[in-house]
């Protein structure tokens, strides 16, 4: 069975997905990432899903479990990248992903979490030039 | 009407459900449907390729190709086990009904995934669950 | 004479005379289609054919007459798709039948007289086939166009850095909303949109199934990590949704395009100030 690399930026875990998932290798995941949060105090968990063809009942509730996970431990948790053909099987399976935060890339992920990108911070078109924080629907996370 | 023979494939462990989403995906592709139809189909199978692990102890797998009555192309997969069955099929059916670990999505998502979807079951012989996606 | 009899004696007829027959059926199909076939290529369609005629005479429910339904389903695909008409596409089969009779009078053979209507019959059954297949392709043809139609009337345009919009115009259906769905979705991928606004001030009417649909939309682009604004519900259209008790929830609508860019701008942390000079 794989693994899956949890990475540390800063203050943010980043999970990114590159193989196609197995329900133990999601299992030992969600382990890990308890295990991870705890041992470097992370305020956030960043899980890219770019790479991911599908998500099915199973990986889809891995992510709510994270999320919940996290949040007990303090640390929030945004699904990032995933692609439009996955958004619409998941609204057909039913499959709502309750309070998981989602952003459409690992920029906009780390902003939603307040962790900056060095050196892509706000878009150079925008009037307020603060590269728009209030994204997510459940507005705006870090602090201002 | 059906083209012959299709993939048969068994499922024994959590790898071979993966290797499901890999068989099916590379058909539903072959069969031209379109990338999100391959998704929901891909998807359907995942749930019921671990019905099949986790409730029905196992069993087996054919996918293969499909035309339908308009001259349609499509995908179609039967999964089969010999495990203790469904008592109650409406039950079963019903979203967010669960017996085991999952979220209970797994029959009703499946079955809102796929264009045709039939279910055979009898208590201790086993179930038959049987997919249809059609290009559109 | 028996029925077999008779149908042997034309199954004789069409192997005996091979040569004659499909010369003279070539020579009516080519008349046929106008020198839109090549000679050679219509020769070698019609022997392929004719092989399989041959053989379903002699073997009558052998598997040689699934074989010949399969080909000339075929032929009368690509006759379809190349834009022949049902005549120029009917006569590759009904000419056989004219070949065939020119025999059956020269022989001046009764008996073959009889098995020629049996005959007659089995060609016309060949001719049906061949109509189901072509019409079959032509729909398909039309659905093909059909949905390029669609794409071309589904235009994403950006309305501000960040910022998408759908203008729909026109009746909505099942197939086209997925359409709208798929790109749309696509293009917030692509461009790094966050806000996504559909605009269905042209739209007539919708019914159940495009509401969830535009419904299930919001939901996917969500999941996806942006926000997403329907705009110009009619009042006939907002009707229907509350009659039809589909539950909107809390997803953002706006009575006009307008006031959903206002609101995707505010919401992207976008200040609109008036009179820049100072």
């Amino acid at each position: 069975m794989e693994r899956v690399p949890i990475l540390k930026i800063g203050e943010v875990l980043l999970v990114s997905i590159q193989i196609d998932l197995q329900d133990q290798t999601v299992l030992a995941l969600q382990e890990d990432l308890a295990d991870r949060i705890v041992r470097t105090g992370a305020r956030g968990v960043i899980i890219d899903i770019t790479a991911v063809d599908i998500v099915d009942s199973f990986i889809g509730r891995m992510f709510a479990t994270i999320a919940s996970m996290s949040r007990l431990m303090d640390a929030e948790t945004v699904v990032v990248g995933m692609r439009p053909a996955v958004a619409i099987t998941l609204v057909e399976l039913g499959l709502s992903l309750g309070g998981v935060r989602t952003a459409l890339n690992l920029e906009m992920g780390m902003r939603l979490l307040g962790a900056g990108v060095p050196g892509a911070g706000g878009a150079p078109a925008r009037a307020n030039g603060s590269g728009g924080g209030a994204g997510g629907r459940s507005g705006a996370a870090g602090p201002r | 009407m059906t083209t012959p023979p299709g993939d048969e494939m068994a499922i024994a462990s959590n790898d071979d459900v993966v290797r499901v989403r890999q068989v099916v995906r590379a058909a539903a592709a072959a069969a031209g449907l379109s990338l999100v139809d391959q998704t929901k189909i891909v998807t359907a199978a995942s749930e019921l390729a671990r019905n099949t692990f986790i409730y029905g102890g196992g069993g087996s797998v054919r996918v293969e190709r499909a035309v339908s009555e308009r001259g349609r192309a499509g995908v179609r997969i039967v999964f089969t086990d010999e495990g203790p069955g469904i008592p109650d099929v409406d039950q079963a059916l019903t979203e967010g009904w669960t017996s085991g670990s999952g979220l209970g999505l797994g029959l009703s998502g499946a079955r809102r995934l796929s264009d045709e979807f039939t279910l055979e079951t009898q208590v201790g012989k086993g179930t038959t669950v049987t997919v249809t996606k059609w290009t559109r | 004479m028996s029925d077999e009899h008779r149908r042997a004696h034309i199954a004789d007829l069409v192997r005996s005379r091979r040569d004659t027959v499909l010369d003279r059926w070539v020579e009516l199909v080519a008349q046929g289609v106008r020198g839109r076939i090549t000679a050679g290529e219509l020769r070698t369609e019609l022997a392929e054919l004719y092989g399989l005629v041959e053989r379903a005479l002699a073997e009558p429910g052998g598997t040689a007459g699934g074989e010949l339904r399969a080909a000339l389903g075929e032929i009368s695909r690509s006759r379809a798709r190349q834009g022949f008409s049902p005549t120029e596409t009917a006569i590759s089969v009904f000419a056989l039948k004219q070949a065939v009779h020119e025999q059956v009078e020269a022989s001046g053979d009764t008996d073959a007289y009889g098995g020629f209507i049996a005959f007659s019959s089995f060609v016309d059954d060949l001719g049906l086939t061949t109509f189901e297949a072509y019409a079959a392709a032509r729909e398909q043809v039309i659905a093909d166009q059909a949905e390029q139609l669609m794409e071309l009337s589904t235009p994403v345009v950006k309305l501000w850095e960040g910022i998408l919009a759908v203008p729909l115009v026109g009746t909505l259906d099942s197939a086209r909303t997925q359409v709208v769905m798929e790109t749309l979705l696509q293009t917030l991928v692509e461009t790094g949109s966050q806000f996504a606004v559909i605009d269905i001030t042209g739209v007539p009417a919708v019914d159940t199934e495009v509401a969830q649909h535009l419904l299930k939309t919001v939901m996917a682009a969500r999941l996806m990590g942006t926000d997403c604004v329907i705009s110009g519900i009619r009042p006939q259209i907002a009707q229907t949704i509350v009659t039809l008790g589909i539950e909107f929830g809390d997803i953002a609508t706006k009575a006009t395009l307008a006031d959903a860019l206002t609101y995707a701008l505010e919401r992207s942390g976008v200040r609109i100030v008036g009179g820049a000079e100072g």
